[in-house]
């Protein structure tokens, strides 16, 4: 290993040594002192951060070409490490209310972390896999971390199964490709394709295998099953994460390999993913509308945000939009991650014991008792609906314009008619909010409402200014070989 | 250039500052919170009056300009970009105006949750000024979906019984309406990389082809917000659920961002379609005046009969604009404001009533002129001005557009200014119906014997919109040299398209 490899990997090493150094230190955290440990991980991401801001602007492909280090990587590992953050700040207080509160909590989110920068780094479909399982199993784990409450070990019991099983299929779709191009370096696949030595149906088969195996991680519709129950039943804070990172790093690993790896294959693919694209905004909206607990409300919410993210993923494969396509992802990651934590610690603050004050009726009455409260989870429904002013707008504004530029107008058109299904839902948590009375029961803690009111005063004030983050999302497009 | 600030930029956002006020007043403290309001509202009407001293009459182009790159990265230019002309000046103006008389009226009639009232009031203000003075397409887009929020609100948590309906009914309806011209919008950014209205109009060669279809989508945004018939229905819901203070923004303000939508985009940028479809929508516009005036005539619901009224006004106002003649566009640049001034003072003595009542049913009231004289007076004044009695504002307005569409060469009929007159009279019909069944006869019902007459406060808020009722009315050139130099610019614009498609 050179300089230049560890280098390339310094964060991912930084954040899992911590991890493992923590999750000794914990034998020695006493049960009442365990947000010390809640701390120490937040210093470890933080740390991370650091790292990973000194990487800004480097760019090389290390450890044999089995990792790539760019500015894409770099821009998401942050965007990882941040989540991390704020999960941490939703949970801190969750699980000592919900009597989970145990220190190997944040060391499995940070391993998550560690697999999710893999990935967004990773440059050999078996480091892609790898990958991949690394950041699935500590979540598997977490879906089930407030046993022995039932809903919680059916959540995390049907997330490994359908996780395996979608591994399954991204493992045989990459057997596939090592079978059509004798390779699994992305550039070797690359250059496999470009040599015309290629068997293109083995190929086609396994990139389609490849997808479906994606499609599951980023809650595409048709394979999007798992994620209501699984949202509704894990502890919330760990909803909330897998709800942003996740899906994120889904995002990022299929940018990374078909927009790098398969280019002459996006475009075949795009009436695919066109057509992903378009059932996951049409039918996570559609469904969203009758949902009146509050966890699967955003779970469907984040399926429908999936297929608007698809639809950068249809732009790109225009050629001349590719770099715009890419930014304009990363911005809706950024806006929907910052906009989604914050409406999931809202959520978190009005959670009882046993599952309850998560329906719509608990919210009555909120915005009148707890206005600051209530300010915030509207400027959050506001900024996932996409109204001006807040930063889901410009989400969805760059998102449109990109698509609308490939081409895609028709794409578009759904995405914008679909947003309207969506604005109903939206306002039906501010209706109940602000326009009927209740008697709201809210937890208030200083990490929590800290994350909601900061995330909500982002989200406002970057949608003020929003060339700025959209200047470094551009900057970080992918370095293609 | 006072105090370093752009007058538009202080008219538009000066109600912030009264906001941050009130964000740190007590929730207890409701009278501070109105006065603050009040005091907001009022200075930023000076502020406005101080941006008519610097407008220059005469000058059909955009003045006082302010452009500021807002978003500048690969090939997307957004401009923070603003400007006013003879078409917004006065809307500004009547915005400026019926905020701090609708946070007047509203003093007794909000008791509960003031604070956020007031909070959503000035947000209100901020949102419609920007409409009017936004000349960069995102900008116009981002104001324009931006009023939606603190109405809804206004509408949602202070209105009637079915409040929750008619609040998610209009968010909705306008919200269709708009994201289709966002998608036109990015069309046009698309095709030509800019998104600023004066460029736009500069380069409309480039998105010519594709007029027919932008010009759709604008319109539709717009023809639900005027409303225009059949896309009205949210209206009498919104309207009727509405508190008091409420209604008269809407009718005053929120109505006439469509009307004035389509003078602003869609006129000067798809001329041709324009001229294509002139036609089809002054049928739409007349079928909405009469339509309108006929179910104003079934109305039982005082506030129903007015927000029908509404429909019907507005579908004068429309077809003034596309009669594309110099007269019966002025004439509807100046019936935007009447309607306002009208409609908004009927709402008001309406809201008056059913505070002292918490009826609105005509039946419920009858001969009340005896008990409370001074309502009845005022009431009458502007019932006449709303009907177009002359020397009244609304003749006016409504016989200059009448006029300009006799002789419009674009509709090339007398027919639409003939059926369109009948609307007139009907106008005529059910408000004097109104006027007779709530003040005139004999007194009914024993409960009237008790009303109280106006409070010097109630005066106060009518008594602005009486003098601008009687100004026009006598005299209204002052306001036509205002509007008159831009229409004649825009009117030519279009008519150049004329020739160029014969």
């Amino acid at each position: 290993m050179t300089l230049a490899d560890f280098n390339s990997i310094l964060p991912i090493i930084t954040v899992l040594l911590w991890a493992l150094l923590l999750l000794i230190a914990d034998l020695w955290i006493p049960q009442s002192r365990k947000g010390v440990t809640a701390l120490l991980a937040a210093l470890g991401l933080a740390a991370g951060i650091g790292l990973s801001l000194a990487q800004v602007g480097q760019s090389a492909l290390t450890f044999k070409g089995m990792i790539m280090l760019d500015s894409f990587a770099v821009f998401l590992n942050i965007i990882y490490l941040f989540s991390g953050i704020l999960a941490i700040g939703l949970s801190f207080d969750y699980l000592k209310r919900m009597g989970i509160e145990r220190g190997e909590y944040y060391v499995l989110m940070m391993f998550s972390i560690a697999g999710m920068m893999l990935l967004s780094q990773a440059y050999n479909l078996i480091v892609v896999f790898l990958a991949i399982e690394f950041l699935s199993i500590p979540l598997y784990i977490l879906a089930g971390f407030a046993r022995p409450r039932l809903d919680s070990e059916e959540a995390s019991l049907k997330y490994f199964l359908l996780g395996t099983f979608s591994s399954g299929f991204l493992l045989y779709g990459i057997a596939l490709i090592f079978g059509a191009t004798k390779t699994i370096a992305l550039t070797g696949i690359l250059a496999s394709l470009n040599g015309g030595e290629t068997n293109l149906t083995l190929f086609v088969a396994g990139a389609a295998m490849m997808l479906v195996g994606f499609g599951f991680k980023v809650a595409a519709v048709p394979f999007h099953e798992w994620a209501p129950d699984v949202y509704q039943g894990s502890p919330t804070p760990v909803s909330g994460f897998m709800a942003v990172s996740v899906k994120a790093a889904g995002f990022a690993v299929l940018l990374r390999i078909f927009l790098t790896a398969f280019p002459s294959l996006s475009a075949q693919l795009v009436p695919v993913v066109w057509g992903i694209a378009a059932l996951t905004m049409i039918v996570g909206n559609l469904l969203a509308i009758n949902q009146t607990n509050l966890k699967r409300l955003l779970a469907y919410s984040s399926i429908a945000h999936a297929g608007y993210l698809m639809m950068a993923f249809v732009s790109a494969s225009n050629p001349q939009q590719t770099g715009s396509a890419v930014a304009s992802m990363l911005y809706y990651l950024v806006a929907y991650g910052l906009t989604t934590f914050g409406a999931w610690a809202v959520v978190v603050s009005l959670e009882q014991a046993e599952g309850k004050g998560l329906e719509l009726e608990d919210y009555a009455g909120v915005g009148q008792k707890y206005p600051w409260l209530g300010v915030a989870m509207l400027v959050f429904m506001l900024s996932l609906s996409g109204i001006p002013l807040t930063i889901g707008f410009w989400g969805k504004f760059f998102l449109f314009r990109t698509t609308v530029q490939a081409g895609f107008t028709e794409l578009a058109l759904i995405g914008l008619l679909t947003s309207l299904i969506s604005v109903y839902y939206y306002l039906r948590v501010v209706v109940y909010m602000f326009m009927r009375s209740g008697e709201p029961r809210v937890r208030r803690d200083s990490w929590l409402s800290l994350v909601a009111v900061g995330a909500a005063l982002a989200v406002v004030l970057l949608s003020v200014l929003p060339s700025r983050l959209l200047e470094i999302a551009a900057q970080a497009v992918l370095r293609l070989q | 250039m006072k105090f370093g600030i752009h007058p538009l930029l202080l008219v538009t956002f000066f109600p912030l500052v009264g906001l941050l006020v009130i964000l740190f007043l007590k929730t207890q403290q409701k009278q501070a919170i109105r006065w603050t309001a009040l005091a907001t509202s009022l200075i930023t009407f000076g502020i406005s009056l101080w941006v008519l001293a610097q407008f220059q009459t005469g000058t059909p182009g955009i003045q006082l300009e302010l452009r500021q790159p807002w978003l500048r990265l690969d090939g997307l230019s957004i401009d923070f970009y603003m400007g006013v002309d003879g078409l917004s000046i006065l809307m500004v103006l009547l915005t400026t105006l019926l905020t701090p008389i609708a946070i007047l009226s509203a003093w007794s009639a909000v008791e509960e949750r003031v604070k956020g009232f007031m909070i959503f009031f000035l947000l209100l203000e901020v949102g419609m000024t920007g409409v009017f003075l936004a000349l960069d397409l995102v900008l116009f887009y981002v104001f324009w979906e931006f009023t939606l929020i603190p109405m809804y609100f206004l509408i949602g948590i202070w209105g009637g019984e079915r409040r929750i309906y008619a609040a998610v009914k209009f968010f909705l309806f306008t919200m269709a309406g708009s994201l289709l011209m966002l998608l036109a919008i990015l069309v046009i950014g698309f095709q030509t990389g800019t998104f600023a209205w004066s460029d736009l109009v500069a380069q409309r060669e480039i998105f010519a082809n594709l007029q027919i279809w932008l010009f759709l989508a604008f319109g539709l945004a717009f023809a639900i917000k005027v409303p225009m018939f059949p896309l009205h229905t949210w209206l009498p819901d919104a309207h009727v659920e509405a508190p008091t203070a409420g209604s008269v923004i809407l009718a005053g303000v929120l109505l006439k961002m469509g009307a004035y939508g389509f003078l602003r985009f869609n006129l000067p940028l798809f001329p041709e379609a324009t001229v294509k479809l002139a036609p089809y929508i002054a049928i739409l516009a007349i079928i909405g005046i009469i339509y309108g005036a006929a179910v104003s005539l079934a109305q039982k619901d005082m506030k129903k009969l007015v927000a029908y009224s509404s429909v019907s006004h507005l579908g004068f106002v429309v077809l003034g604009i596309f009669a594309l003649t110099t007269q019966s566009v002025a004439g509807g640049v100046l019936q935007m404001v009447n309607h306002g001034l009208s409609t908004g003072a009927l709402f008001l003595i309406v809201g008056m009533l059913y505070e002292r009542r918490h009826t609105r049913e005509m039946s419920a009231f009858g001969g009340i002129w005896k008990v409370v004289p001074v309502m009845g007076a005022l009431m009458l004044v502007v019932t006449l001005s709303s009907m177009g009695l002359p020397g009244l504002n609304g003749f006016v307005g409504e016989f200059t557009i009448l006029l300009g569409t006799f002789g419009s060469t674009v509709l090339g009929s007398p027919w639409f200014a003939g059926v369109a007159t009948l609307g007139v009279i009907l106008a005529a019909v059910y408000l004097l119906v109104m006027f007779e069944k709530v003040f005139l006869g004999p007194l009914k019902v024993e409960a009237n014997l008790l009303l109280k007459d106006l409070s010097l406060r109630e005066i106060l808020t009518l008594v602005p919109l009486l003098i601008l009722i009687f100004w026009i009315g006598l005299y209204p050139q002052p306001f036509f040299n205002l509007i008159n130099p831009s229409v004649e610019n825009l009117v030519s614009l279009v008519s150049s398209a004329l020739l160029a498609a014969h």
